[in-house]
């Protein structure tokens, strides 16, 4: 490749540039490293988690038994997360993208870029002291009310500090990635696509169904994608607003609750020793291997999407 | 002009394109009612401000198709179901951030006081403290991952932009880079501690690990942005350099990286404001103390994030103190990122470069 | 079923850009009307005036009348979605639905008014529109493929295809071949000679021999110069137009002199 830029451009390659490019090659593999190394350096530490006893694992006999009721919660709450944001991105994406004036659309992007920017710790603090106090008569009602649900079975927690309510922080924390990505594809919706309806008597709404959807689906599944990478990994929110206990239940207004993989590494890291910090790192490996297979898919779709188009 | 009129088709072929239509005002008019019955049921329920809001979109996202319904027909109604819907979900979506904005600025803004800035947490017990320690440490810590991010990340995109282009290496780095994106910010933190394990032993804490961690999170969003910005540069500006006999890394530097300043930089302030309120990494690795610790090299070192989290999580025999405390800090905390984020587009201004559009 | 379209005044705006100013026109039913001009006269923007179109674009407005069957379209209680069902229109480039099929397509305008279409009926319409678009005998064999997948001509008699499926009243065309080989285009201008027995056709060109092969009518638009309003210069049977035009800016144009 080189004589052949060599011959392209000036007869000998200067020193310069032959130091630049190289310098600017060692940075790109440099992250390949730091990728890898990820993954080295979290199994290198997490194997020894692998092969240990009953004793070091908090009485789980295996490390697939210590972390089975973890990724259920994290998949739990990822789940309840997205099925709680998909729809109010969508929905968000679709007024700044067809139904909004352009300036207030320009401004609801400002809002939702706040949205974003706002730390997760602040959000925990908010969803434990704030929000979590004020859902306790909801989720008594539904105790009362809807207990039949397995969802609702209760009984009702008297802090608010329940999976519902971390999924609900995590809702809204995975909305603007979702919201943002939304908004791009719905907008690129070519205009002859969307006029074609229109001049077929469409309304808006027929419009965006004929046109709009169509066009855009395989963006929103790796927008939902995207979102549910985040809401796997989020640590903070989920920390501070559940009141975990690590247990398997669909119970999602009582006191007891899964924890996360994410979660339970922050709770209990600080104060973990020997192989216990083992394991955590094991279980990180874990996610870490879920959330790069659910980001890679993603990035995947939308790779593919950007080629068709 | 010629009138070439035909004569008007029959009456059984006429088309009507009128039928009864709500008027203009009617959606703010049912906006208006369906507060107004939400406020009343909240004045005999006593219900809160959240409660109100979702109440009257719910009672809207009712009323306004079944009126079309009536009235217009079911097209409409349907149109403006999903109108009403789009809307109501706009609404919902600002209700939290308008409730965690004023809930944060309403706890936080009493404790703000010069003592709040100048004090760290020593040697305070049952009083209130401040966080200068870990303002010090969040900016060290965040210097720190800047330092290693830039270069590196900077760096990777001009490879991307100017070197790899459409090469093997150049599109795996680009796929990786968007994948490491979602990396879970607690698996930087387990990295780094991994890594520091190998070389400091167990238990390993310090503000570099720190920094690490945060630049495993920042440098995918600098090069991304880098990218973009370099990739905005036309051609001709390159080939002018090329054709004046510039070799390509001066041209690089002098003529590609300055047109693209301004992009660069506003990227490098959003990727700040992006890892400097992250929270699980550095509670791994860089700890939490309540003194004011300058070495990055050396010791437990205090953050914002952390410091909203333990004052939160163990508020030990003083809740009353700790509490208002983590409030105050998360205000700063937003505050600091908003800063950043507003300087981000002030500094794209100013160093835009002033033709193009 | 065909209606003729009167024109009185019309201003026509983008945000505070004045684009088409004081036009007034009849446009006859049943026969196909021509709006020539150099580029940027406005004449697209007068014929997306006409169904509604032009407000699609954010800040677009239109001030004046234009009356079809006795209705003006831009009166407050007509919906504009009404206006577009009896007013069809083609576009520039061929634009079906990239995720429907063929049938799907022509069928997509009637789905959105009458869902419950029986199996036979909706079978009769597709045949019917195809035919009346001449193109049922090439794509009969493969309704159930994709509309993207066919010619651009093609494609393009499918989306008139899919305007006549509604049973509009008046059909507009914005420039429909220019994005087509000669021998498509022929096959349009063959189309539209036997669309206007049933239909009033308002078509947009560049093409000046087209405007003389297709039209019955034609309207000259002018522009004085950039960023001033396009206007109608003169408009009548294009016989004339083309022999003996009125106006002198006219008979620059058509002889080439400008434009």
């Amino acid at each position: 490749m080189s004589t052949i830029e060599a011959k392209a451009g000036s007869p000998k390659r200067r020193l310069g540039d032959l130091v630049f490019a190289n310098l600017t090659r060692a940075a790109g593999l440099t992250i390949l490293l730091a990728l890898a190394g990820v993954a080295v350096f979290l199994t290198i530490e997490g194997i020894p988690a692998f092969t240990a006893g009953p004793e070091d694992l908090k009485g789980a006999s295996s490390f697939v038994v210590y972390v089975w009721p973890l990724l259920f919660g994290t998949l739990l709450a990822a789940a309840l997360a997205l099925a709680i944001a998909v729809p109010l991105a969508i929905g968000v994406a679709l007024t700044v993208s067809h139904y909004a004036p352009r300036r207030i659309a320009t401004l609801i992007g400002y809002l939702i870029d706040l949205l974003a920017a706002v730390p997760s710790v602040v959000y925990g603090l908010w969803g434990g002291l704030f929000l979590g106090p004020k859902l306790v008569p909801l989720y008594e009602w539904l105790a009362d009310h809807l207990s039949f649900i397995p969802f609702f079975a209760g009984p009702a927690s008297t802090t608010g500090r329940t999976i519902l309510t971390a999924s609900i922080v995590l809702a809204i924390m995975v909305l603007p990635i979702v919201t943002a990505i939304s908004r791009e594809i719905f907008a690129q919706t070519p205009r002859l696509n969307e006029e074609a309806a229109l001049a077929l008597g469409a309304t808006r709404w027929e419009m965006i169904r004929l046109s709009v959807f169509p066009y855009a689906r395989s963006g929103i599944v790796s927008a939902a994608m995207l979102g549910l990478g985040r809401a796997l990994g989020e640590t903070m929110a989920v920390a501070m607003v559940l009141s975990a206990s690590g247990v398997v239940t669909f119970n999602l207004i009582s006191s007891t609750n899964p924890s996360t993989i994410a979660a339970n590494i922050a709770l209990t890291f600080a104060d973990a020793t020997g192989i216990q910090v083992n394991a955590l790192i094991a279980s990180g490996l874990v996610l870490f291997v879920i959330t790069f297979v659910v980001n890679f898919a993603a990035r995947w779709i939308v790779s593919r999407s950007e080629v068709s188009v | 002009m010629t009138t070439l009129m035909d004569k008007p088709s029959d009456a059984l072929d006429h088309v009507s394109l009128k039928h009864a239509r709500l008027p203009r005002w009617a959606p703010v008019l049912v906006l208006v009612i369906a507060f107004a019955a939400s406020g009343l049921l909240a004045l005999l329920l006593g219900w809160g401000p959240v409660a109100i809001v979702v109440v009257a979109l719910l009672i809207y996202l009712v009323v306004l198709p079944t009126w079309s319904r009536v009235v217009e027909n079911r097209r409409s109604a349907v149109d403006r179901f999903v109108t009403a819907l789009v809307w109501v979900a706009l609404g919902l979506a600002f209700v939290p951030l308008v409730s965690l904005l004023w809930t944060v600025i309403r706890e936080g803004a009493p404790v703000l006081d010069a003592k709040f800035f100048t004090w760290s947490m020593r040697n305070i017990v049952g009083e209130k403290g401040g966080i200068y320690h870990a303002i010090i440490g969040t900016l060290l810590i965040t210097a720190c991952a800047a330092v290693i991010s830039v270069p590196i990340g900077l760096l990777t995109a001009i490879y991307l932009v100017e070197y790899g282009a459409k090469s093997r290496m150049a599109s795996s780095i680009r796929f990786l880079v968007d994948v490491m994106t979602g990396i879970p910010s607690i698996v930087a933190g387990l990295f780094a501690y991994a890594l520091f394990v190998v070389f400091f032993g167990p238990g390993v804490h310090m503000g570099l690990g720190g920094g690490v961690a945060l630049s495993l999170l920042m440098i995918p969003i600098v090069v991304r942005s880098s990218e973009e910005m370099l990739k905005l540069v036309p051609t001709d500006l390159r080939e002018a350099a090329y054709a004046l006999g510039v070799p390509k890394w001066k041209t690089i530097v002098k003529v590609v990286l300055p047109t693209a300043l301004a992009g660069i930089i506003t990227g490098v302030t959003l990727a700040i404001a992006r890892v400097i309120g992250e929270t699980a990494p550095l509670l791994i690795i860089a700890g939490s103390t309540d003194s004011t610790n300058f070495n990055l090299f050396k010791d437990q070192m205090m953050t914002l994030p952390v410091f909203i989290y333990y004052s939160y999580t163990q508020p030990g025999n003083h809740p009353e103190i700790a509490r208002p405390m983590a409030w105050g800090a998360a205000l700063v905390l937003i505050l600091i990122v908003l800063v950043l984020n507003l300087l981000a587009r002030v500094l794209g201004k100013i160093f835009a470069p002033k033709t193009g559009h | 079923m065909a209606k003729s379209i009167d024109i009185s005044d019309l201003n026509i705006y983008y945000g505070d850009f004045l684009a088409v100013e004081g036009v007034s026109l009849s446009i006859p039913a049943r026969s196909v009307t021509a709006f020539i001009g150099p580029s940027g006269c406005g004449k697209s923007t007068f014929l997306r005036s006409l169904n509604r179109m032009h407000e699609v674009i954010p800040g677009a407005r239109v001030e004046g009348k234009v009356v079809v069957d006795g209705q003006s379209l831009y009166d407050p209680s007509v919906d504009p979605v009404e206006v577009r069902r009896m007013i069809g229109m083609v576009f520039q480039r061929p634009n079906p639905f990239p995720t429907m099929s063929i049938y799907e397509n022509v069928l997509a305008g009637l789905r959105l008014n009458n869902k419950r279409l029986g199996r036979a009926e909706a079978d009769a319409v597709v045949e019917k529109s195809l035919r009346s678009a001449n193109l049922w005998e090439e794509v009969k064999d493969r309704l159930g493929k994709p509309g993207m997948g066919l010619s651009g001509g093609q494609q393009q008699r499918l989306c008139i295809a899919r305007a006549i499926a509604v049973e509009p009243q008046v059909l507009l065309m914005d420039e429909p071949c220019s994005a087509l080989d000669p021998i498509s285009t022929s096959a349009i201008e063959d189309l539209i000679h036997e669309l206007k027995t049933e239909y009033t056709i308002v078509i947009v060109t560049h093409n000046m021999q087209q405007a003389a092969r297709v039209s019955e009518d034609t309207a000259f638009f002018n522009i004085a110069g950039a960023n001033k309003p396009g206007k109608l210069i003169e408009m009548n049977p294009t016989k004339k137009i083309f022999s003996v035009p009125d106006e002198p800016a006219t008979e620059a144009y058509i002889s080439g002199r400008f434009g």
